[in-house]
């Protein structure tokens, strides 16, 4: 592990320390450009801290190893892109049934398909929210340097183990591959699994606030029914209407109940703002520098960095649209979180798009020409 | 084998009854063999980790099995299987697999489990078809078999899933039928016990599907009993001499024509002859005799006959077909822990 201090590395090596740092001891995978390097660093560090790496045949393999070793106890986490993250996607919504924390890492490629296996994208913003089958709400962070991908990896496994889910960690090929400053610091706050106290245990239902409940472990003599099936919350298989829906209720609501702390946005200069860029991940670094460009020269830009893009913060967005006259959504893929920014906005004031493929980040003077245009 | 009632194996180690089986489905015994073979080695129920996928067969831990049970998705049960392994190798992980889930879905983490000698024992269910489902081609098919997806007869060939998983790598192999019910429970103990992968392919009768398969138009009530005896009839077990001399004779027409005329022919030999069900050659006559040179002189030019064939042909072997020691996978992975300078 690296020691606490400054370091310079690579976005995806600070993301495999953020994991370890936050208690992950499992790690499952199968190599895939652009993911490499966490996989390559966790089989180098999570024997030295008594943790476990396996790489399995495949990314389905993968998935459900992490399942396994998570209601074995683990903080457990994988790492693909784009195609694995398809091939992920069945046993990522057993995850949400059987409510079992794990970090899934999607370091974004450009695809489709095979596509540009080397080259960033942010094409996978609707897979990491709708991939999976069935209804459920997701939680994705989106990271935007080398810092916010040791930040947000810790975050996500604290997420995980408070709403006992799993957790996308969506990254994309340019911050994985991207070398940045690092501060590693002295401690990280890591949340430590809400286990039954006492020998009975309904692990399927609460009746606490938060509508999570508590997460015993195998071998323990919990005598736990874990299935994808509708459940009792016995864990009973049982197909009856009232069980499924209080289940998928219940799953989607914790969520929502927990959303104000899960929010996760950065506000630039948008207190007087007419016009605002809204972004996430690589994308908002040239965003970021267009928003200064733009201010250097009077015009009154603002930016909202979402580092929580999943549950969508509607709320803050919402306040937005009332007080600029114009929102610039700035993304790496056709537009698809722009379709959710018109949702939330309704019409209340103009939205446009700034949009990349190919393998390619936005340049600033795309984003810059994007606000010039909409000051105007 | 101790001798203890069934209800003492019910209540302490059946969760829920009744079953969710047909009646008359071999997934019952399974469960019977291995709640017994766990009894027998008095492993702590709450170190029994089952985990299954999708399918009949996953049903028969989950929810029966009073242990920790994971029901999985189609096809990755060994995959769940072998990360909680990893993570608490104190826990006796046993997959309940079928021959669609575990052979075709999933046939890619069989092999790879198989090679990487992980402590998982696998009791593939094979009952030649996706039961479940409603009597699809399966990995394990015979080839001209009629299934829902066949219905002119499977066009593919099965896998022989011994061979297969000893390929692989695999450290103990088994393979026994429902009616080997003393051999099945040896062999999940042993397999227990096994420090590697272990892997036991148990033949098992579905009178819901097995019926179009092997074209039986018994009433259901007969259909276990009936399918059971086929594979009494139609397996041997390896390394064990042969008991009994017979052969068989191939009906040309209709089974009990040809069951008449054997019996003519045979007259004033000492022989006995009989209908049998072959999973091979289907309905067909089997005679029994210590002077088979005599019984085929009598039968080859019998216009009944199609051809007479010797006892084992076209038989399942059965048995334990391997049983080896290599490094099991997680203790190599401590290994690398210490290697590392790590600590648990």
């Amino acid at each position: 592990m690296l020691t606490p201090g400054r370091h310079l590395v690579l976005g995806n090596i600070a993301l495999a320390e953020g994991a370890l740092r936050a208690g992950c001891r499992f790690f499952a995978g199968y190599p895939i450009t652009p993911a490499n390097e966490i996989a390559h660093y966790m089989s180098q560090e999570l024997p030295k801290v008594g943790g476990y790496y396996v790489q399995m045949e495949d990314e389905l393999a993968s998935m459900a190893a992490v399942i396994g070793a998570s209601w074995a106890g683990a903080k457990a986490m994988t790492a693909t892109s784009g195609p694995g993250f398809s091939l992920m996607q069945e046993n990522i919504s057993y995850a949400y049934m059987t409510e079992t924390p794990c970090v899934v890492v999607d370091v974004q490629r450009s695809g489709p398909s095979t596509g540009q296996a080397t080259m960033p994208s942010q094409q996978d913003v609707y897979q990491a929210r709708y991939g999976a089958h069935g209804d459920y709400e997701a939680v994705a962070l989106t990271p935007w340097s080398v810092q916010e991908m040791f930040d947000l990896a810790v975050k996500a496994f604290n997420l995980a183990e408070r709403l006992r889910m799993p957790i996308i960690l969506l990254a994309d090929g340019m911050i994985g591959h991207m070398s940045e400053k690092l501060i590693v610091p002295e401690e990280v706050e890591a949340e430590e699994r809400r286990r039954p106290r006492g020998p009975e245990c309904t692990p399927f239902d609460t009746d606490d606030p938060s509508l999570v409940p508590e997460m015993p472990i195998f071998g323990e003599g919990y005598e736990l029914l874990v299935t994808g099936s509708a459940h009792r919350p016995s864990g009973r298989r049982d197909y009856t209407p009232k069980y499924l829906q209080r289940k998928i209720w219940r799953i989607r609501e914790k969520v929502l109940r927990a959303e104000p702390e899960i929010r996760d946005v950065v506000e630039h200069e948008l207190e007087d703002a007419e016009v605002a860029v809204i972004s996430y991940g690589a994308s908002a670094r040239p965003s970021y520098g267009a928003v200064r460009e733009a201010r250097s020269k009077g015009l009154k830009a603002g930016m909202l960095r979402l580092r929580t893009l999943w549950p969508f913060p509607e709320e803050v967005i919402s306040k937005l649209a009332e007080a600029v006259e114009e929102i610039i959504v700035v993304e790496m893929n056709m537009g698809k979180i722009v379709r959710e920014v018109e949702r939330v906005v309704c019409g209340r004031c103009r939205v446009s798009l700034v949009s990349k493929v190919g393998g390619v980040l936005p340049t600033s003077g795309e984003v810059y020409n994007a606000i010039r245009r909409a000051v105007r | 084998m101790s001798v203890k009632p069934l209800s003492y194996y019910r209540e302490r180690y059946i969760r829920f009854q009744p079953s969710p089986f047909c009646p008359g489905c071999g997934n019952g015994t399974i469960l019977n063999c291995f709640v017994r073979a766990v009894d027998e080695l008095g492993i702590p129920q709450k170190q029994v980790l089952c985990v299954s996928g999708i399918g009949c067969s996953a049903w028969i831990p989950s929810p029966n099995f009073r242990g920790d049970t994971l029901h999985t998705t189609h096809g990755r049960a060994i995959a769940f299987a072998t990360g909680a392994k990893v993570y608490n190798p104190d826990l006796y992980t046993v997959v309940f697999t079928g021959d669609g889930d575990g052979a075709g879905i999933g046939g890619n983490h069989l092999i790879h489990a198989a090679r990487r000698n992980i402590d998982i024992t696998v009791i593939l269910v094979n009952n030649l078809s996706y039961a479940m489902t409603g009597g699809q081609i399966a990995p394990t098919t015979f080839h001209g078999l009629r299934t829902t997806t066949s219905p002119y007869g499977n066009p593919e060939h099965p896998f022989d899933l011994v061979k297969l998983v000893a390929a692989a790598g695999a450290t103990y192999v088994a393979r026994w039928t429902t009616y080997h019910v003393v051999e099945l429970t040896r062999s999940i103990k042993e397999a227990l016990k096994h420090r590697g992968f272990s892997f036991i392919e148990v033949l098992s009768q579905c009178p819901t599907q097995q019926r179009r398969l092997f074209g039986f138009r018994d009433p259901m009530r007969r259909l276990p009993s009936r399918i059971v005896e086929m594979f009494a009839e139609s397996t041997y077990i390896r390394d064990r001499p042969l008991k009994e001399s017979y052969l068989y004779a191939l009906p040309r027409g209709k089974p009990d024509e040809a069951l008449k005329a054997v019996k003519d022919a045979l007259k004033g030999l000492k022989a006995s002859a009989r209908l049998v069900d072959h999973i091979t050659y289907g309905r067909v006559v089997r005679v029994d005799s210590e002077d088979l040179e005599a019984v085929s002189e009598r039968l080859s030019n019998l216009s009944a006959v199609e051809r007479l064939v010797d006892a084992l042909k076209g038989k399942i072997e059965l048995g334990v077909f391997v049983r080896e020691h290599r490094p099991e996978f997680t203790e190599s992975l401590r290994m690398l822990i210490e290697r590392a300078g790590g600590m648990r």
